[in-house]
């Protein structure tokens, strides 16, 4: 839409300083998108080079229990990095919808108001107060010093619901208005109308909102640091214990690095050539699934 | 703008049966007070972030001792971290700014359509990049990589104040955590802006065109000043990440303890908030746990400030 470039036939010739102004700013704004690549170009590399060396069969099968050196693997972190982001997702989805469906279909005056408010700026809030918050809710119930898989997924839950809640919100004010007047002309009642017409309409939508608000939390590191804390064993239980996933078995990869700390280092790495994959992956899903719907 | 059902009180869900409509009316009754609850658990919970934290954090405020660093007060402690948090979050960006709406204006205007959605979503890859990856490449490959020019940069700039002093040997000053902030920053900063570009309307461009104007002089007539809200809420959007940001800093930057300089090249770098907070949580007790959770209450006061601020000086822009 933004490549009309046919120039009236009628105006003059364009003068030499605006030619020239014009093709420098195109050079400049080439030169930052280069720049802006360029980490990234450096980061994939990187990443793939030094993760090749341990992506071997012991990596996905083992966990890190009684491994010092060389060796070991990462699957009680894959484990439990699955287990959290699925309890996050389970309970950010619903409520970051029906969150949604209020502001859009219902919400008028101070709750709507105070929701819109407070979803603006927890978008912003920063990850480890996310942790913080799971921390203190988890030592007033529990006592301190407590750390577990679903501590994680409430922090997570903390910083998915917002960007649930927008995405979510904007694809339903995208409903047009005509389909929900059509279904209340018909005689549909309100709710029918949101569960028959706004939702399956806006489905494909909502679902890259969840996927999104997924793709946020699944390298958060800092508030799992905190509350699910770090082990080299396997721990299945999302209720019981210290839980290990991706992002903290990178950091303690580094922050933990023995004498033989290549080993580590590699372990550290291929750890994040899985992390991307798994985060590239879920976006790739997300966006094939939506294009098919909306087709 | 939608209209919103309370809008529409007569419905045609009058003409049903009693029966019909007594079930159509629970349905009703019970569809909103699912949504109704569902908003306020969010606000309960995101509410109950500040109330939590003063409620655990509350000991260390008072307290003299047995705080992290032996600090006499937290306020001895919280006023370093806040500058670092702040100073950094500045520079990445200042130089994340000029780069986001440069790859936002070549998306949107210069590549092909066919082109741009693939680069598109290039860029969106590098904002799904965990932030722990990113801590581990400033580390590795690009703190070694800018030693070189750190050097050179305070042999020959070093009358410039704030590249004064010794620089780095290691490369992990604040100026590489800035940096590494800024790539992060990019994506999210382009995306908003590249959104509001495209929509720019036809009618706006088709007006700059008709006017003899040059590819440049459309974005500077039409697309940047239709973009102006969404420039400045994706720096909103931006700075608040940065400031928030956590491992990536925590992982690059070799801090001094209660450190405030605005040197960005030498060995000795204040600290960020947020990276402090992950560095000591593992391994405190008692009194330091109040401590950090008392400085993750001041690092969300600050993030709140900027998101407030902010949103005041976007919101008027909006409505133009």
């Amino acid at each position: 839409m933004s490549h009309i470039s046919a120039r009236p036939a009628s105006l003059p010739p364009i003068s030499l300083p605006r030619r020239v102004t014009a093709h420098v700013a195109h050079l400049l704004i080439l030169g930052l998108f280069l720049i802006a690549l360029a980490p990234l170009a450096s980061l994939v590399v990187t990443v793939v080079s030094r993760g090749w060396s341990r992506l071997d069969p012991t990596f996905f099968t083992s966990s890190m229990r009684g491994v010092v050196g060389a060796g070991g693997g990462a699957l009680h972190a894959i484990v439990g990095t699955l287990l959290i982001t699925l309890a996050a997702v389970v309970i950010s989805a619903p409520i970051g919808i029906a969150a949604a469906v209020y502001l859009v279909e219902y919400g008028r005056g101070a709750l709507a108001r105070a929701l819109t408010f407070l979803v603006d700026v927890m978008t912003g809030i920063p990850s480890i107060v996310a942790g913080l918050f799971a921390y203190a809710v988890l030592s007033a119930l529990l006592g301190p010093g407590a750390r577990s898989g679903l501590a994680g997924a409430l922090a997570l839950s903390v910083l998915m619901v917002p960007v649930v809640v927008r995405s979510s919100e904007e694809m339903l004010r995208l409903v047009p208005s005509d389909l929900r007047e059509a279904a209340l002309a018909l005689g549909s009642p309100v709710y029918r109308t949101i569960l028959r017409v706004v939702l399956p309409t806006a489905a494909p939508g909502l679902v890259s909102g969840v996927m999104l608000g997924m793709c946020r939390i699944v390298g958060e590191t800092a508030p799992l640091l905190l509350v699910a804390g770090f082990t080299d064993s396997m721990n299945y239980d999302l209720a019981d214990g210290r839980m290990a996933t991706l992002p903290v078995f990178i950091y303690s990869q580094w922050q933990n690095a023995g004498r033989d700390h290549v080993a580590y280092e590699n372990r550290a790495w291929t750890a994040a050539l899985v992390l991307i994959a798994m985060v590239f992956a879920m976006n790739l899903a997300a966006r094939l699934w939506s294009s098919r719907k909306v087709r | 703008m939608t209209i919103a059902f309370s809008d529409m009180t007569a419905s045609p869900t009058r003409t049903l049966g009693s029966s019909g409509r007594r079930v159509s009316r629970f349905f009703e009754t019970g569809s909103r007070g699912v949504a109704v609850a569902a908003g306020g658990v969010v606000i309960l919970a995101l509410g109950g972030v500040t109330v939590f934290l003063t409620v655990q954090g509350w000991p260390a405020w008072t307290a003299a001792s047995g705080l992290p660093q032996n600090a006499s007060s937290l306020w001895a402690l919280a006023g370093p971290l806040a500058f670092g948090s702040v100073w950094a979050s500045a520079i990445a960006l200042v130089l994340t700014a000029p780069i986001s709406v440069g790859v936002a204006l070549f998306l949107s205007e210069y590549a092909p359509r066919r082109v741009a959605r693939v680069l598109g979503s290039v860029v969106d890859v590098l904002a799904a990049v965990p932030s722990v990856v990113f801590g581990l490449w400033g580390l590795m490959v690009l703190a070694p990589m800018l030693a070189g020019p750190y050097a050179w940069l305070s042999a020959k700039m070093g009358w410039f104040p704030l590249f004064s002093g010794q620089s780095s040997a290691t490369g992990r000053t604040i100026l590489t955590a800035a940096i590494v902030l800024s790539i992060m920053m990019t994506p999210i900063m382009a995306s908003v802006c590249r959104e509001a570009f495209t929509q720019t309307p036809q009618a706006l461009r088709e007006a700059a065109i008709a006017l003899g104007s040059t590819p440049w002089e459309v974005i500077r007539l039409a697309v940047l000043p239709y973009g102006r809200s969404a420039m400045i809420s994706g720096c909103m959007l931006a700075l608040g990440r940065a400031l928030g940001e956590t491992m990536a800093v925590a992982m690059v930057l070799s801090a001094t303890p209660g450190l405030v300089s605005l040197q960005v090249l030498t060995s000795s770098n204040p600290n960020t908030t947020a990276a402090f907070i992950a560095q000591n949580f593992p391994e405190a007790h008692g009194m330091q746990v109040s401590a950090l959770i008392a400085l993750g209450l001041v690092l969300f006061a600050i993030t709140f400030v900027v998101n407030a601020v902010a949103r005041r000086v976007a919101r008027p822009r909006k409505e133009a």
